[in-house]
């Protein structure tokens, strides 16, 4: 097992330096000038030299490379020659908002596709079948960003307590910072009206964002019940009379749930990159919203902090899931 | 000569038993031929719709000012946006636009991946291992997250989104292409041609190469769905497709501050968009079931 994990972590490491190496690539070498580009079209020779010498551009790429990478690994993401603020703070202040909208999305995934799938193998190849699949099916297929407008549109008409934009009333004051995920950090505090205040406003987002997870969701647990209800021993459980409803719920619905974790897990990423248009159109100050405005900008240092951080991010939830999906299932042993 | 042709006949003759599978199974659910359907339709639509739109001067920068805003009527199906143009119009040209971005971006993307995966697969080893790992590095971080910045790079516009996202799509094909050659590798038939002293780049063109061809074409269908909305995603982002080429995502944004007074510009290119998306994916997903083997009872 420790093996295993070493091993891995060495792999994550050549992974992440691999990818330091392609964002560099994506925004010092393909973009024709990228201090010109940032500096903005009515910058004068001068300002774009004074930031080309001020942001260490001018220095040869492997040089810059080198000091790049020194710096990362320092904690030093760089600065936005744009925002001209420092990357890794404004990350760690954003970063927080898109975990909490990625994990409430996924809860929703899970408490809908399951029951779904279910629901699709259980009446296999019949209408509720097709009904489930078609539903999920069309959630991952609806362009997330254009849902999110029409549920603005809709909700903004019809129920006045869900708010449409933002995180957090701009006049009240948000829970304490803890973990930076308001949910959480308004349990900690006891304080419940902030925590329905978080809830309303993470509702629509959250319900956008849950869609492509929860097709994914709900086509593996019907791959997998459908799996367990062909073996002998669901048969043999039949045969004595246990009733159909237990054998779905306790035997079938325990043996899903395992590979439904592992898809889970993998979904981070996809679920990630949905993130980065909902959070844009919910005006979400998550790290979407500020990747969207770094790429508008052409500011390439946020986006590159973005990138690693999305990287990094993924890479470790992977890891975990593995390790996770070991420990549940006695069949799995990592060894060396 | 005998023994290279002998393997190529029984690969046919599997190739055809598989292929009757195929449709006797593509007909037995009923979504997947919903899905064909559709992506027939759209696929008409994108040929022929924008030789028959009412208005194609509005897909190539024309303005109506006096019929800005116009509700769905006679003359405008689908209404029309902030300056007067089609809605209608644009949205069936769009249709062309975002088939041809996916379809480049699957091309390129398979043009490149395919081989690298084919050679990871076949060689082994080093080359093995550092291909692997350079898919690792691509496949940790999204896709659009990843073509985002290198369209953002690259400047924006509807070719250096083209070749964002394929810069990005290949890992896909690569790791496809790779787990079918492992396979393929250890056949008799491979083994055979390696015996009478063909060689590597000769076996994995003649005898790998067109056996991994269905997996690919497969993956291709179901990967159509999200290059569109990949596509999309970078139009409404800002760093994809520029107006005033009509495409959906740029579409959608443009309609996005009108949206009480005027929700045509928006809903329906979004409308399109999810009807086009969802038909490859009823489609591939009808395609994954009859080729996932778990799935064949």
């Amino acid at each position: 097992m420790v093996n295993y994990i070493l091993r891995r972590l060495i792999l994550i490491v050549v992974v992440l330096f691999g990818l330091s190496i392609l964002t560099f690539v994506i925004t010092r070498i393909i973009p024709a000038d990228p201090v010109r580009l940032a500096a903005g079209p009515r910058a004068s020779d001068e300002q774009v030299e004074a930031l080309r010498v001020q942001y260490g551009y001018d220095k040869p790429l492997i040089e810059q490379y080198i000091n790049y990478i020194t710096d990362v690994l320092q904690g030093d993401l760089g600065s936005s020659v744009v925002l001209r603020r420092e990357v890794g703070p404004d990350l760690q202040r954003f970063f927080p908002a898109t975990l909490e909208l990625v994990i409430a999305s996924l809860l929703i995934a899970v408490a809908v596709g399951i029951p779904l799938g279910l629901i699709s193998a259980v009446f296999r190849e019949q209408w509720p079948d097709h009904l489930a699949r078609l539903l999920s099916l069309g959630g991952v297929s609806l362009p997330s960003f254009w849902l999110a407008i029409i549920l603005q549109l809709l909700i903004a008409f019809s129920v006045s307590w869900i708010p449409i934009t933002g995180r957090y009333p701009r006049i009240a004051t948000p829970p304490d910072t803890i973990t930076g995920m308001y949910v959480i950090d308004s349990i900690f505090a006891l304080d419940f009206d902030a925590l329905r205040t978080t809830l309303t406003y993470l509702l629509l987002p959250a319900i956008c964002l849950s869609f492509g997870a929860l097709a994914v969701v709900a086509r593996t647990v019907r791959a997998d019940t459908l799996e367990v209800l062909n073996t002998d021993y669901i048969r043999t459980a039949r045969a004595i009379g246990v009733p159909e409803i237990v054998i779905v719920l306790k035997y079938a619905l325990k043996n899903a749930s395992l590979n439904t974790l592992t898809q889970v897990g993998l979904f981070f990423g996809f679920t990630l990159t949905g993130s980065v248009l909902v959070e844009s159109v919910f005006s979400w100050p998550g790290i979407g919203t500020y990747a969207v405005t770094a790429a508008l900008n052409k500011d390439f240092v946020p986006l590159m902090g973005v990138t690693l951080l999305i990287g990094f991010a993924v890479v470790v939830i992977n890891l975990l899931t593995d390790l996770l999906y070991g420990v549940l299932n006695p069949r799995i042993r990592y060894e060396s | 000569m005998s023994i290279e042709i002998a393997p190529a006949q029984t690969a046919t003759v599997q190739q055809e038993h598989n292929l009757g599978r195929i449709v006797y199974r593509f007909r037995q659910t009923p979504l997947s031929l919903v899905g064909l359907a559709m992506v027939v339709f759209i696929v008409l639509v994108g040929i022929f719709g924008p030789f028959f739109v009412p208005f194609p001067e509005d897909t190539t920068g024309n303005t109506r000012m006096e019929a800005r805003l116009s509700e769905p009527d006679d003359t405008y199906f689908w209404g029309t946006d902030e300056v007067g143009r089609d809605v209608f119009s644009r949205t069936v040209v769009a249709t062309r636009t975002s088939l041809l971005i996916a379809v480049i971006v699957l091309v390129i993307a398979i043009a490149i991946g395919v081989p690298l995966g084919a050679i990871s697969g076949f060689m082994g080893g080093y080359v093995d291992e550092a291909i692997m790992r350079i898919t690792d590095i691509f496949l940790t971080v999204p896709a659009l997250v990843l073509a985002m910045a290198m369209a953002t790079a690259l400047g924006s516009g509807m070719v250096n989104a083209m070749i964002a996202i394929s810069l990005v799509w290949w890992p896909g094909f690569a790791r496809l292409t790779r787990g079918q050659v492992l396979a393929l590798r250890e056949q008799d038939f491979i083994e055979s041609a390696r015996a009478v002293g063909a060689s590597s780049p000769r076996i994995i063109f003649r005898h790998v190469l067109p056996n991994v061809l269905s997996p690919v074409l497969i993956k291709a269908s179901t990967d159509m769905g999200f290059a569109i909305l990949v596509a999309a995603g970078l139009g409404f982002i800002g760093v994809g497709v520029q107006p005033p080429r009509p495409e959906w995502g740029v579409m959608i944004s443009e309609g996005r501050n009108m949206l009480r007074e005027a929700w045509w510009i928006s809903v329906f290119p979004g409308a399109a968009m999810f009807i086009t998306v969802l038909g490859f994916n009823l489609l591939g997903d009808g395609l994954r079931d009859i080729f996932d083997p778990r799935m064949r009872q």
